[in-house]
């Protein structure tokens, strides 16, 4: 158990102060518009819950909604097996590892409006290298015509995208793992299938936490990328939840439903985010007690 | 059987890099391609190579001072995120005090907050207080999804540190700040690499609100290339070189951060 201090509220001050400032009045003015209709600056009238009750029975914002809670799932069943494998992989010493680092983190450092460029031209038939390699092998691959390829190519988009995310926060975490551990499973003659099992993936939970929640998260949130390469297309089959949510915003001005909307779409992504969060402790700890006793 | 291993392992590295590379390629592939054999042609290296798209980055000031400004406000939002965020993950790691538990889920729920609707409240926030336009307004913003994110990943690896050297040098007469500096950061050197790497990323390729807070004296690059979209068409090639720009920055980073990632753990000296 940690020993029970309550000074040590003098050490997180500091962070609660920088992330209120900027986070708490905003969220209270967001909710001060969801309970509002805003016919203009001066003019605005108390709805109470109207727009939350509108927003709920939209017929739209429930695919959106199952669109956006596939692909999320999606990304997380792809991208952190993946992560780990690439993260077991890449070396650990030398000038290999360094230059690996940086190849594995460059996708990474692209601003996500011109990632969703990018492959917008690699993914077209005519000019890109994905789109011409996949119509040379016969495949009739379009993602501007076809739903499933639209879809898929984004995911594709994604996996390439963030991955590195979680393979570079599994690398630091494997690298943090002292030797004494690997020497004493040397001794134990433990297969490499033991020594992942029972030593690299419990001490890897910490950073599988954060990987997983952060993908979670991030990828429920995903706007730029797939607004850049497809609009949401075609039909509706990439359009996302914070896609839909910026057209109600921007492109119709309801500030009240879009203000309803984001907070609902916030305590969509906490409520999930929570239960993840509480379900990968559980399993943490029950590993523990497994390898204690 | 390990050499074989071992192959298997540097296959699938070899086929991952490719894959994360290829994308890349084809952007500094346009970058270097005049926009008529971009859009026109299929070709796997530049037909009519130019320079001309970097040639106007180096020389149109909008363009280059995108680029400084980025750099200064994620200088500066990195520098603070690790400052407030490491004596902070120490309290989460070692201590349990009131409500630490609901504090530290509440820090991560402010990345949890789509964009789109809160940008107006920031942009009244960040007027009424006359920060608008300038390089720490953005730096301030951007700590609200990179304070909480550093405290988690410094949480992780400082929980993996066991207690008994914070008691033993509390014992040999260690203060806390010397401690802290002096012994218990270089053992978690590699999560201050990985938070510090994280941190100048997500600063650095943030669009929304950057763009939200600034117009001219701090407009971050991200913003500046969302103008190669014009009415005559996408200056596609323009745009391709911007992007490659844009990586130069972040890979100097984690050039200098290697040290950190790579090496990890030193218990041996403790």
């Amino acid at each position: 158990m940690k020993p029970v201090n309550q000074k040590a509220w003098f050490l997180i001050l500091p962070v609660v102060i920088c992330v209120a400032f900027s986070a708490i009045l905003p969220l209270m003015t967001v909710v001060n518009y969801s309970l509002q209709d805003i016919i203009s600056p001066d003019r605005r009238v108390f709805v109470g819950t109207e727009w939350f009750k509108s927003v709920m029975r939209d017929d739209d914002l429930q695919g959106a909604l199952i669109r956006q809670i596939t692909f999320s799932l999606t990304v997380l069943i792809v991208q952190i097996p993946l992560g780990i494998a690439l993260a077991l992989s890449m070396p650990a010493k030398g000038w290999q590892a360094s230059a690996v680092l940086v190849l594995v983190a460059i996708s990474l450092l692209i601003p996500w409006n011109v990632v969703g460029t990018i492959w917008q031209i690699y993914g077209r038939t005519d000019i890109g290298l994905l789109g011409a390699s996949l119509s040379a092998m016969g495949f009739d691959y379009s993602y501007t015509g076809n739903a499933t390829d639209a879809w898929l190519t984004v995911l594709v988009m994604d996996v390439w995208h963030w991955t590195p995310l979680v393979a570079l926060l599994c690398y630091a975490g494997l690298r943090a793992i002292p030797d004494a551990y690997y020497q004493a499973a040397q001794i134990d003659g433990a297969s490499k299938l033991a020594v992942f099992r029972y030593i690299q993936l419990p001490k890897l939970r910490g950073v599988l936490m954060i990987a997983v929640l952060l993908r979670f998260m991030d990828s429920f949130m995903i706007y730029t990328e797939p607004f850049v390469l497809t609009g949401g297309g075609p039909g509706n089959a990439t359009t996302f939840l914070s896609q839909y949510l910026t057209q109600k915003a921007v492109g119709q001005f309801d500030l009240g439903p879009a203000a309803a909307f984001s907070l609902i779409y916030f305590l969509i992504i906490l409520l999930l985010c929570f239960i993840l969060y509480n379900w990968m402790q559980r399993v943490g700890t029950s590993d523990k007690e497994v390898s204690n006793g | 059987m390990d050499e074989r291993r071992f192959r298997k392992r540097t296959l699938f590295l070899i086929l991952y890099l490719v894959f994360a590379i290829l994308p890349v390629y084809w952007m500094v592939n346009m970058s270097f391609k005049p926009n008529t054999e971009i859009v026109s042609t299929f070709s796997l290296w530049p037909k009519h190579f130019t320079l001309d798209h970097y040639h106007t980055i180096f020389t149109d000031v909008s363009w280059y001072s995108g680029y400084i400004n980025s750099m200064i406000y994620v200088a500066m939002n990195t520098v603070i995120s690790l400052l407030v965020a490491l004596p902070a993950a120490y309290a989460f790691s070692r201590y349990s005090f009131l409500g630490d538990k609901h504090v530290f889920f509440w820090l991560l729920t402010n990345r949890m907050t789509p964009p789109a609707v809160f940008l107006l409240p920031f942009f009244q926030l960040y007027t009424t207080l006359g920060l608008m336009d300038t390089h720490i307004a953005v730096a301030m913003a951007h700590l609200v999804f990179n304070v909480p994110l550093a405290v988690w990943i410094l949480e992780g690896f400082m929980s993996g540190v066991p207690r008994e050297i914070d008691e033993t040098a509390y014992i040999d007469g260690y203060s806390f700040p010397r401690f802290f500096t002096t012994i218990f950061i270089p053992l978690i050197k590699s999560g201050v690499g990985v938070a510090a790497f994280f941190c100048f990323m997500f600063s650095w390729v943030e669009l929304l609100m950057a763009r939200t807070l600034t117009s001219v004296n701090a407009k971050p690059i991200v913003a500046v290339m969302t103008r190669t979209v014009s009415a005559s068409g996408m200056d596609w090639g323009v745009l391709a070189a911007a992007g490659v720009l844009t990586i130069v920055p972040g890979a100097i980073v984690i050039w200098f951060v290697r040290h950190y990632i790579a090496k990890g753990f030193a218990m041996g000296r403790v």
